[in-house]
């Protein structure tokens, strides 16, 4: 009998996992479910019993470039959250899982596709009062032969993005419409982060990323919704080379994994340089 | 800057950041909601501070010999940085007199929050500073 989750008609629902699932392979030696927030103390403050934590700024990030780590460093990650090759990876996290997506996304960077995401993240798992540990687990270190990273499937660069705008390719910019719109500069409650410019890359459609899930529980709509909202509503083809960008590529990441694994998108890139590399960078196009 | 206050940060700046974040949770922990005979539900948007994701309610009530109490909420389940604040505020700002509060600066969460402060709560928490600094000076 089909699961809830598979119920939903995704393209790849085994990409995503409940909350219940989850709860039933806390156990499990081939599962390490892993929270990844924005707010750096909340899993201090309580995670799902037996994960790890992997921090986006201080884990996955190159402390000094603006880029994310080498092979090296993904190497000794998994090392360090006791992962092998076979290890199912599982993640969840705040902020309706856009930390959780994007370290995802990070992860396939480097070609582990042994992953999933917790549908509903944190919020959920707290809804269900579900239980919260404070111990911090350890797990005895692995070698992992880590792959060097692959960024062209599924990361755009700059000039990935002017090559992009060219061949009038789909673009969709996930952040709020006053964002979109250029009337604001960042989020709202958020800092402005520098962008000189306000507004989006030229052709880009505006498709915020939270119409994607059910706002009571943060869960991925089911397909025939998500079909309607970007392939009906905005008219993205799934075989079209699709880019999505946001401010960082946070809430990107969240919208990489909707149309890649959820409808079935061919190629989707997510642009992390977005906002505040586009906002700035000299004598590049911008509509508002 | 109030004693008791400077002496908290002095504390969150000897720290290692394990120990600072277990800090955090301590005074989150120690966190005690307004009381009903000073605001109940719904409170009103008044004391609601600007920009919290934490959403975050702030009341400042000047007591018999002339100081302040502060007082808090936090509506959102996941708002433990708000919750420690609120705290460290409390416990280091309540008792003193308005002209003292006022002179609060909204730089003290940089020096509280160090590595924990993300990009989504960082205004937040100043904007709690900043609310009871207001307060503080309407009730000079």
């Amino acid at each position: 009998m089909a699961t809830p989750i598979e119920q939903r008609g995704y393209a790849e629902p085994g990409v995503l996992v409940s909350t219940d699932w989850v709860e039933q392979h806390l156990s499990d030696p081939k599962v390490r479910v892993i929270e990844s927030n924005e707010d750096t103390l909340l899993y201090a403050a309580g995670h799902v019993p037996g994960s790890v934590h992997v921090d986006w700024t201080s884990d996955l990030n190159d402390q000094i470039r603006r880029d994310y780590i080498t092979r090296e460093g993904f190497a000794a990650l998994m090392s360090r959250i006791g992962a092998t090759k076979d290890t199912t990876v599982v993640f969840y996290g705040d902020k309706n899982n856009w930390w959780a997506c994007y370290a995802f996304w990070v992860f396939q960077l480097f070609g582990h596709t042994n992953a999933r995401v917790m549908d509903g993240g944190r919020v959920k798992w707290l809804k269900e009062n579900k239980a919260l540990s404070r111990d911090e687990p350890s797990y005895p270190k692995t070698t992992y032969a880590a792959s060097e990273r692959n960024d062209a499937p599924i990361r755009a660069f700059r000039d990935d993005v002017l090559a992009h705008l060219k061949k009038q390719g789909q673009l969709v910019d996930v952040r709020s419409p006053e964002e979109y719109a250029g009337t604001r500069m960042h989020m709202p409650d958020y800092p402005n982060e520098g962008a000189l410019r306000g507004g989006h890359i030229p052709g880009a459609k505006s498709i915020p990323w939270a119409k994607a899930i059910n706002p009571d529980d943060g869960t991925f709509r089911p397909a025939t919704e998500l079909k309607k909202l970007y392939c009906e509503d905005n008219k993205l083809s799934p075989s079209g080379d699709t880019i999505a960008y946001c401010r960082i590529g946070e809430r990107s990441s969240h919208t990489w994994f909707a149309l890649t694994y959820l409808l079935g998108f061919g190629k989707v890139r997510n642009y992390d340089g977005s906002w505040t590399e586009w906002g700035n960078m000299v004598g590049v196009p911008i509509e508002r | 800057m109030p004693e008791k206050l400077e002496q908290v940060i002095d504390m969150f700046q000897m720290f290692d950041p394990a120990d600072r974040t277990n800090l955090l949770l301590s005074y989150a922990n120690q966190f005690t909601e307004v009381p009903r005979e000073v605001a109940t539900r719904p409170f009103p948007r008044s004391h609601l501070v600007p920009e919290c994701e934490s959403e975050a309610y702030v009341w400042a009530h000047k007591q018999a010999d002339g100081t302040l109490k502060l007082y808090f909420a936090v509506e959102n389940p996941s708002g433990v940085s708000a919750k420690a604040l609120g705290a460290i505020l409390d416990k280091t700002l309540s008792g003193l007199p308005a002209s003292e509060i006022a002179r609060v600066n909204a730089e003290i969460v940089e020096k509280i929050f160090r590595q924990n402060i993300s990009m989504g709560k960082g205004l937040g928490l100043m904007s709690m500073v900043q609310a009871v600094q207001t307060l503080a000076k309407a009730a000079m």
